[in-house]
């Protein structure tokens, strides 16, 4: 079983103060500490999970700067077994189609079974990546997948999660992409001995040039899409602070909500 | 001169950080409640590698130097000082019987103490007339034919009731010069005529407790013997200087985070129409506090990299230990005054920090005992 696993490193926002950069099209990250996209986190620990199920290997590609070799390497201290990383200037202000088209020219000239992402990550959002990777490869894709029940004879069963508590069970052929939803497993923490195995191992580096791209290809010239400006949401009016111990402010939310209608 | 940090370093506090925010900060104001002993995280923490962090691999250790040692110690005090305190004397025993023991009792007692099938070690030389005085003990160990007869009482031994196993100091020679008569055993738990005494009634730490040990004839195989008789008090003071970059650790964990905690609450709480943060009396107790404690790691790193590197560290380290507890101390002071009342109550986590840090000036030697360590080894020169 060769499994490939597309991980982004992202900025960790939950509680930081998000400010609006210069350009007006993206936040500061200056101050904001970095980490595996969280979805991305739980496809590395089900790929694992697969490979220790089955054998065979598990390979982690993330697209950026040196410091992402901080993300793939946590991934191989959990256990993947190789990592790259694509990098080049050119790649600057790439979007789902994009990265999923840089992604695709690595993954390419590899054998693989299965190719795991995120379902999306917490920075940009968009759930793009997996689903235009697959179509670029002319290959399956299953997105929000919850549960893979497993894989035989070239197939796999996944579960995929729908709105309003509804379950989808596909039977898929391989090779397929799964986009993974978080809550899938429980990702393990590295250890010091899996760090130790790990800190000084090489993580391949491809380019524009190694991966036969033109520049127009990548980056902003090779998006479908441009971000023009992020802002913050306004900010929403008509919040009604209640007051009182536990028991009486439960009693004026049951109250409020029989007035708007909300409860019989 | 160099402060920058190994990639292995970088990625062991990472994980430490992340494994902390996730398992011990969200149960630390529960447990120091209950007075209840993490069983728990800590087995979790060995299988992640954090028991046994100077011992070669061979015994089950992670082998991986006392700088990413400090660095674990500063993260786990971050979230919560009991789980830390524990995790401190644990790898200590393990150093110590890997540094002095048998080759039977080390394949015996270290990978367990690494793999977290002993949920703990316990380190005991204190007893109830002498702490500081560590020479003056009274607990006494005769050779009997193939076994050593252990007699008296220890108290305020950490986790001394859920050691695996225990390493105890005693007088093996009465006429001998003061320090010279005193050796360490390695005992095992449930050992006939060893048993645990009362826990006391603690300020903070209370998730780790403190022990009474009594020693009733309790024989032990002469095997168990730490080096030679005589030897222990020099091995007891050797493994304390390693013992206080631990702690000087945990302390400059304690302060960042009561500092931490206060620096985000005074940014969302108002006064006067403006958030606290916009105070300069605020912002000063901020700069103090961060500076203080950034010079107290600098401190204790530097100790930590000497004796990574096999260099002389005694003195560095009972200044980086007496200035990371003392600095810490000084922190969690004012995260508790920066919440005002709410500080003071146990609704916010910063009354526990300050309960906590105080104990980090008072074990593995008290700042007094620092100071002795610092000036005699300043003076001898």
């Amino acid at each position: 079983m060769e499994i490939i696993v597309c991980i982004k490193r992202v900025p960790e926002t939950a509680d930081a103060d998000i400010v609006i950069d210069r350009t007006g099209r993206d936040i500061e990250k200056g101050g904001l500490v970095f980490d595996i996209n969280e979805w991305d986190n739980y496809a590395v620990e089900e790929a694992i999970l697969l490979k220790e199920k089955y054998g065979g290997s598990v390979t982690v590609i993330s697209m950026g700067p040196e410091e992402v070799n901080e993300t793939l390497r946590r991934a191989l201290a959990m256990g993947a077994d190789q990592a790259i990383r694509l990098t080049d200037p050119a790649f600057e202000g790439s979007d789902g189609y994009t990265i999923a088209r840089v992604l695709s020219q690595a993954i390419k000239p590899l054998s693989y079974d299965l190719i795991l992402t995120g379902v999306q990550t917490e920075d940009d959002g968009y759930g793009q990546v997996g689903p235009t990777l697959a179509e670029i490869l002319g290959i399956r894709h299953a997105a929000v997948v919850n549960q893979i029940e497993g894989i035989e004879s070239g197939r796999t069963r996944v579960h995929r999660e729908l709105e309003g508590g509804l379950e989808e069970i596909l039977d898929l052929e391989l090779p397929a992409v799964l986009t993974i939803q978080t809550g899938i497993n429980e990702p393990r923490y590295v250890s010091i001995m899996g760090i130790r195995k790990v800190a000084k191992k090489e993580i391949k580096v491809l380019g524009l040039r190694e991966l036969a791209m033109k520049p127009e290809e990548a980056g902003e010239p090779g998006s479908l899409t441009v971000v023009e400006m992020v802002s913050f949401p306004p900010v929403g009016e008509g919040a009604q602070i209640l007051e009182g111990t536990m028991d009486e402010i439960s009693d004026k939310v049951v109250t409020i909500l029989k007035e708007k209608g909300g409860v019989a | 001169m160099d402060f920058n940090l190994t990639t292995e370093q970088e990625m062991i506090r990472d994980m430490v950080r992340d494994f902390a925010d996730k398992n011990i900060k969200p149960v630390a104001a529960q447990y120091d409640e209950e007075k209840r002993f993490p069983f728990e995280n800590l087995k979790k923490m060995a299988q992640l590698g954090l028991m046994g962090m100077n011992i070669p691999v061979e015994y089950g250790g992670s082998e991986v130097g006392v700088i990413a040692y400090s660095l674990a110690m500063t993260e786990i005090g971050k979230a919560c000082a009991s789980h830390a305190v524990t995790t401190s004397v644990t790898n200590m025993v393990a150093e110590v019987i890997h540094e002095f023991g048998k080759e039977e009792m080390k394949r015996k007692h270290i990978p367990k103490l690494c793999n977290g099938e002993y949920p703990a070690g316990s380190f005991a030389i204190t007893e109830p007339h002498t702490g500081s005085d560590a020479a003056n003990i009274k607990t006494a160990a005769v050779l009997d034919g193939t076994h050593y007869v252990l007699n008296g009482r220890k108290t305020m031994i950490t986790s001394g009731e859920h050691a695996g196993v225990t390493v105890a100091w005693a007088v093996t020679d009465k006429s001998a010069r003061k320090g010279k008569g005193i050796s360490a055993f390695v005992i095992e738990k449930g050992t006939p005529g060893f048993s645990i005494g009362r826990a006391e009634e603690k300020m903070g730490h209370r998730a780790s407790p403190l022990n009474e040990l009594i020693f009733d004839n309790c024989r032990i195989p002469k095997e168990c013997l730490l080096s030679r008789e005589g030897e222990g008090f020099k091995i007891a003071m050797m493994e304390l200087d390693g013992g206080r970059i631990g702690i000087g650790s945990l302390a400059v964990g304690i302060g960042f985070g009561a500092i931490d905690f206060a620096a985000q609450y005074v940014k969302e709480r108002e006064a006067f129409g403006q958030p606290l943060s916009k105070f300069e009396a605020i912002q000063w107790m901020i700069a103090d506090s961060y500076t203080e404690l950034e010079a107290a790691q600098l401190l204790v790193l530097r100790a930590a990299f000497l004796k990574e590197n096999k260099l002389q560290f005694t003195k560095e380290a009972s200044m980086a230990k007496l200035f990371a507890t003392e600095v810490g101390r000084r922190v969690a002071i004012r995260a508790v005054q920066m919440l005002g009342g709410y500080g003071y109550t146990r609704d916010y986590p910063v009354e526990r920090y300050l309960r906590d840090v105080i104990g980090t000036t008072l074990y593995e030697g008290t700042s007094e005992v620092q100071r002795i360590v610092v000036a005699r080894e300043i003076l001898k020169r």
